[in-house]
């Protein structure tokens, strides 16, 4: 590791810091500021938290494991609705619902995955879609008599830790963008891990990863169950920000809006993602007139980056691995 | 027995309608392998045209019925072929050396653009056709009553289905289609105008959906904007279960789609009529992947 590098890297990562911190305190910057719309815009990144939070899950059956899959709004779906469930008819606490939201939309997810994971490309995608149909369906049908129909079901806690109750936009902001940086941290951690560099090697060249000994299906499923789970997270922190569930919450436009995420940002690319999220969330509200064109720019959006740029904005940069000892004195030092 | 065929011939309807949209999913992904996502769109697009021609313009008012419906079926076909081709030089045609997914992506980005084009231009409430277009007859047909619309909805999907059968069949054009879907690039060898193919599948194709939304639109009266996206679902399903690829598959496909969901909405229930159709496609993907008529793969001609 040269000197230069060590440098670039030490501001580089002070930066990154400083910029984190800035962002952390824009609700109090807001405020100060006296903005009458102040809750608003803190309301606004709330929302991109929450599917930058999304997008990172999908991001991991999508953009790492290479799974077209477009049924994301299904898992988010269930992790929301046991959460209300939960709350509403057991009295249990958001907070306690979280783990069991996860296991429930990852459940579902393994449950499906099994028949469907081996399909090609844009068969899965027609049958993801399918999925979240039939999910949307069953829950506008009151399925077990649980999910309250059309109307769906309303009157969530809120969350509360340790006494204190999260109320305003800027208390949710806290929450909201902790569990993003949690969630940063999680899929950050799982791409360096022997299962990320298992996925990375799946998605150049699945034959030469399955001859390697690298089981594909499996890691193809703990990719789409791992990232179910993290959705029925997600909707846990959906339902109790909004106080309410429905069905058409989680609609196949949902599911386009957080492949477009994905997709636009960069798929496989966590900076990506961000940047896509606050693309995609964010620029509607800042240009008001775009609010209802917007998905007709999205569509225009995702045909011309195929056409010009179809690795997305921030692709991945491409890994780099450190040679072990005898062949890094022979070669030269390949690794940063 | 008589509700058993009043959903009969409500199904065969309905399939009916389904097998045109099939029919142009089936044709591009035969040439191509490309499922073409943005096709449910083109036919919302053909029930919005003929909206357009005959209620906002109101042709049936100054030709007369049969004139009106016959100059909306010419325009309605004109129109939504030209929408498809210039769909095929945007989004496919600059895509044609690429990777299949980033096609598939570019796919649904179109199909999206197209979704919200229509919104933006025709609005995003129900819009409703007129009631005095077609006449409000009931025909007795083996012993039981049937609504007209239905055998004339019918009649001209099997009419158009039978056209284009022979057209494939037929001409030195079609034998260029089923040379190209069998093998592009033998094809090409041979002589075969590939790129040409495509655009006159891209003509085809689109102008049969369109063609199904303006029968939409006078069968069922209402039409809106979402529309294109169930009904496009539905139609792949068909073209699914026929065996993606298959011509004669496709016009099967849709007939029986037709047929289980007006039983099942009929026998098991209604809220659940359009999961079914989804069930279906599931279930068809995850064990017969080919249909039940596969593409024939080594076909000698």
């Amino acid at each position: 590791m040269s000197a230069s590098n060590f440098q670039s890297s030490a501001l580089g990562k002070l930066l990154t810091y400083l910029s984190i911190l800035l962002f952390l305190s824009i609700p109090w910057l807001l405020s100060a500021l006296g903005l009458e719309s102040a809750p608003y815009w803190v309301d606004v990144l709330n929302n991109i938290g929450l599917y930058t939070m999304l997008a990172l899950s999908l991001n991991l059956i999508l953009g790492q494991a290479g799974m077209f899959h477009m049924g994301h709004a299904a898992f988010f779906a269930v992790g929301a609705y046991t959460t209300a469930i939960l709350n509403l008819n057991h009295g249990w606490s958001i907070m306690a619902t979280m783990p069991v939201a996860a296991l429930a939309a990852g459940f579902v997810a393994a449950v499906l995955a099994g028949p469907i994971i081996h399909l090609r490309g844009d068969y899965l995608l027609i049958v993801t879609i399918g999925i979240v149909e039939i999910v949307r369906i069953a829950l506008t049908n009151d399925i077990f008599g649980l999910t309250g129909g059309p109307s769906g079901l309303f009157g969530i806690a809120r969350p509360s830790f340790f006494g204190f109750k999260l109320t305003k936009p800027h208390h949710f902001f806290y929450f909201i963008w902790f569990m993003v940086i949690l969630s940063l941290i999680l899929f950050n951690w799982l791409e360096n891990s022997r299962f990320g560099r298992a996925l990375k090697f799946i998605k150049e060249d699945a034959v030469a990863a399955e001859n390697m000994g690298i089981n594909t299906t499996f890691y193809k499923f703990l990719a789409f169950v791992v990232g179910a789970a993290w959705a029925g997270v997600a909707g846990t922190v959906f339902a109790c920000r909004l106080r309410t569930v429905s069905p058409e919450s989680f609609n196949f436009g949902e599911s386009v809006v957080l492949f477009t995420i994905v997709i636009l940002g960069g798929s496989g690319s966590q900076k990506g993602v961000l940047l896509g999220s606050f693309l995609v969330m964010g620029l509607p509200q800042i240009l008001r007139d775009f609010q209802d064109k917007r998905f007709l720019i999205f569509g225009a959006a995702l045909v011309v980056m195929m056409i010009f740029r179809p690795q997305g904005l921030i692709p991945p940069k491409p890994a780099r691995f450190c040679l072990p000892e005898p062949w890094a004195e022979r070669y030269g030092s390949k690794g940063d | 027995m008589d509700f058993f065929f009043q959903q009969l011939s409500n199904g065969l309807t309905v399939g009916g309608i389904y097998a045109l949209i099939a029919l142009g999913y089936t044709m591009v992904y035969g040439v191509m392998k490309l499922i073409n996502f943005a096709h449910g769109e083109l036919f919302a697009l053909g029930a919005y045209i003929g909206y357009s021609l005959l209620v906002t313009m109101n042709l049936g008012g100054r030709l007369g019925p049969p004139m009106a419906i016959a100059l909306t079926i010419i325009m309605v076909a004109s129109l939504v072929a030209l929408a498809g081709h210039l769909l095929e030089r945007a989004a496919y045609r600059p895509l044609s050396h690429s990777d299949r997914l980033s096609a598939v992506v570019s796919a649904l980005g179109a199909s999206i653009f197209l979704q919200n084009a229509i919104m933006i231009k025709w609005g995003a409430q129900y819009r409703a056709y007129g009631a005095d277009l077609l006449p409000n007859v009931i025909v007795n047909l083996f012993g039981q009553n049937v609504p007209l619309i239905r055998i004339l909805v019918f009649l001209f999907a099997v009419v158009v289905m039978t056209a284009l059968y022979a057209f494939i069949h037929r001409t030195k054009l079609g034998l260029a289609i089923r040379a190209a879907a069998i093998d592009q690039g033998a094809a090409k060898l041979m002589g075969v105008d590939v790129r040409r193919v495509i655009a006159v599948v891209f003509i085809i194709g689109p102008a049969l959906g369109g063609l199904a939304g303006l029968l939409v639109g006078l069968y069922y009266g209402q039409i809106n904007f979402i529309m294109g996206q169930l009904y496009g679902l539905k139609a792949f399903t068909a073209a699914i279960i026929g065996g993606i690829g298959n011509i004669p598959g496709a016009m099967i496909g849709g007939l029986l789609l037709g047929l289980i969901e007006a039983l099942g909405a009929a026998y098991v229930s209604v809220a659940w009529k359009d999961a079914l159709t989804f069930v279906v496609l599931i279930l068809i993907l995850v064990f017969r992947p080919t249909g039940l008529l596969p593409e024939r793969v080594a076909e000698k001609l």
